[in-house]
């Protein structure tokens, strides 16, 4: 069992290094982050920062090089086994020969739930990711936005208090992106879970977190972590106050390393 | 042109072309008499087959039954085959030369012999023929579709702790389904065609494609075309079911 006070991840001297035919890539170096249970953290930088793979360590997709990656206080790959997180990723990777509700189904399906109990689990996720009327509906039938509410689900299905998400709405236009992000600001809030979320977008990164951790390519780092402090709760209207600009420009500039007047007199 | 009258185009068109060629064929050999002696009208091959219906349809279903047994045999060699070489690359170094050196071998050499070994109470070397025939684009085909599985895929799976059994249960098979599908009608129409011409080189006095053998020999022309309907008719049979269990499988799934 995990136990209540550790920390959702804890990740100290991480480090991880990819051998390529042309040479060591050194994806991340040394980074240290801890996420707290419920809270909602981003990770952005630019291409090759390592923000993926760190994702992908914390996942046990990958292993570390060097250094210790917990999850609820227990290794990754025992957190892994035992289904403490959920994971999307920019593809929703949605089984096209299953129905929404047979791909909901499957991380359940996978740890035996007795079918009755799966039934109703299933029905309350997809109201919670309001999909009600397209339960019955293949991958191929659905827009990529509603395809990506699917792959929320079954994110969620086994009930996991970490959410793990790799640029989830990265293939999604613009109007879908706001408000895939103002229903998943909900659906954090909702389930309690602790939320990693990868993203190369400012704005959805300030709009959804209560932390964003900014990083660096070669070797990939973290430079800054800025905090958000705008609650729970968010509504549509943050996206127009002053102070969330205030905070995408504070991103920014940690991002570019310089203050961004300075960059656009360049 | 509304997609009606379109829709009604494409059934129409073929079967006035049909028509028209029929009764070209009729006029050209039973008028002007312009065709040789083994060209009968299509009225005589009518004729015949009415005549001939029950002994036809015999030999048509002891062809079809070698050609479902080769299928079957052949296929599911293939299915088990595939399945273990991309489960063991080891296997598959060592398949792969055997499977290109069976998808060369003519059919008609391994014919006379096949047939010489089962002797002529049996048909089980035409069925041998066939399955041999049907092997080779089924466990190409299987093995290609079990390496289709996507990287985002096997992720979630490793994500959700799936173990190897249901990997291959619910991801690995079902992507696979397609391609194996694919193999089998490609494999169907070989089947057909091995089985009938394994007839031409000995065995068992039955069968349509011995049948037409010693009736175009003897003079029968139209009854050996009746025969030869009744073949295209088994291969279309074959090539349509198989064709719909691909449609099936292939339903939606996304073409690229």
């Amino acid at each position: 069992m995990t136990q209540p006070s550790s920390p959702a991840v804890h990740a100290s001297g991480v480090s991880k290094t990819f051998v390529t035919r042309t040479g060591e890539v050194h994806a991340l170096d040394t980074v240290d982050l801890e996420v707290a249970p419920g809270e909602f953290v981003s990770l952005i930088g630019p291409s090759g920062c390592g923000k993926s793979t760190l994702l992908r360590l914390v996942a046990d997709l990958e292993q570390p090089t060097t250094g210790t990656l917990e999850v609820f206080g227990k290794p990754a790959a025992t957190a892994r086994l035992d289904q403490d997180y959920g994971i999307a990723f920019q593809q929703a990777g949605l089984l096209p020969w299953r129905t929404v509700e047979a791909n909901i189904a499957l991380p359940l399906e996978l740890h035996g739930h007795a079918p009755a109990a799966r039934t109703a689990r299933i029905a309350e996720l997809v109201a919670l990711v309001g999909l009600e009327d397209f339960t019955g509906a293949y991958p191929d039938q659905l827009s990529g936005g509603m395809q990506q509410r699917v792959a929320i689900a079954r994110a969620l299905a086994a009930g996991p208090r970490l959410l793990l998400m790799d640029e989830p709405f990265g293939a999604l236009d613009e109007m879908t992106r706001e408000r895939m992000q103002t229903e998943l600001a909900r659906i954090a809030v909702e389930t309690g879970a602790a939320v990693v979320f990868v993203t190369h977008s400012i704005p959805e990164a300030v709009f959804l977190s209560d932390r964003v951790v900014v990083m660096s390519p070669r070797p990939g780092r973290i430079t800054t972590i800025l905090d958000v402090p705008f609650g729970t709760g968010r509504e549509e209207s943050l996206r127009e106050a002053p102070e969330f600009f205030e905070r995408v420009t504070a991103v920014r500039e940690a991002l570019h390393g310089t203050p961004v007047t300075r960059a656009a007199e360049r | 042109m509304t997609p009606r009258t379109e829709n009604l185009l494409k059934v129409v068109a073929p079967i006035v072309v049909g028509v028209l060629l029929l009764g070209a064929w009729q006029l050209a050999v039973g008028v002007f008499r312009i065709a040789p002696t083994l060209i009968p009208t299509p009225a005589a091959i009518v004729a015949q087959i009415a005549e001939f219906s029950p002994i036809i349809v015999e030999d048509s279903l002891i062809t079809a039954t070698n050609a479902l047994v080769g299928l079957v045999l052949g296929g599911v060699t293939g299915i088990v085959l595939a399945g273990l070489a991309a489960r063991f690359s080891i296997l598959d170094g060592m398949l792969l030369p055997i499977v290109a050196a069976i998808a060369v071998v003519p059919i008609v050499a391994l014919t006379p012999i096949f047939n010489t070994m089962f002797g002529a109470s049996s048909q089980f070397g035409r069925q041998a023929i066939a399955a041999i025939a049907a092997f080779v684009p089924v466990f190409i085909n299987v093995l290609r579709g079990l390496r289709q599985t996507r990287p985002v895929h096997r992720d979630v799976f490793r994500a959700y702790a799936a173990s190897g059994a249901q990997t291959f249960g619910k991801l690995t098979l079902p992507t696979a389904l397609p391609h194996i599908t694919t193999g089998l009608r490609i494999a169907g129409s070989l089947a057909v065609i091995s089985a009938l011409v394994a007839e031409y080189f000995g065995g068992p006095a039955d069968g349509i494609g011995t049948a037409i053998a010693s009736y175009a020999k003897s003079g029968k022309a139209a009854l050996a075309w009746g025969y030869v309907g009744a073949g295209i008719l088994i291969g279309l049979a074959f090539f349509l079911v198989t064709l719909l269990l691909e449609r099936l499988a292939t339903r939606h799934r996304p073409t690229t």
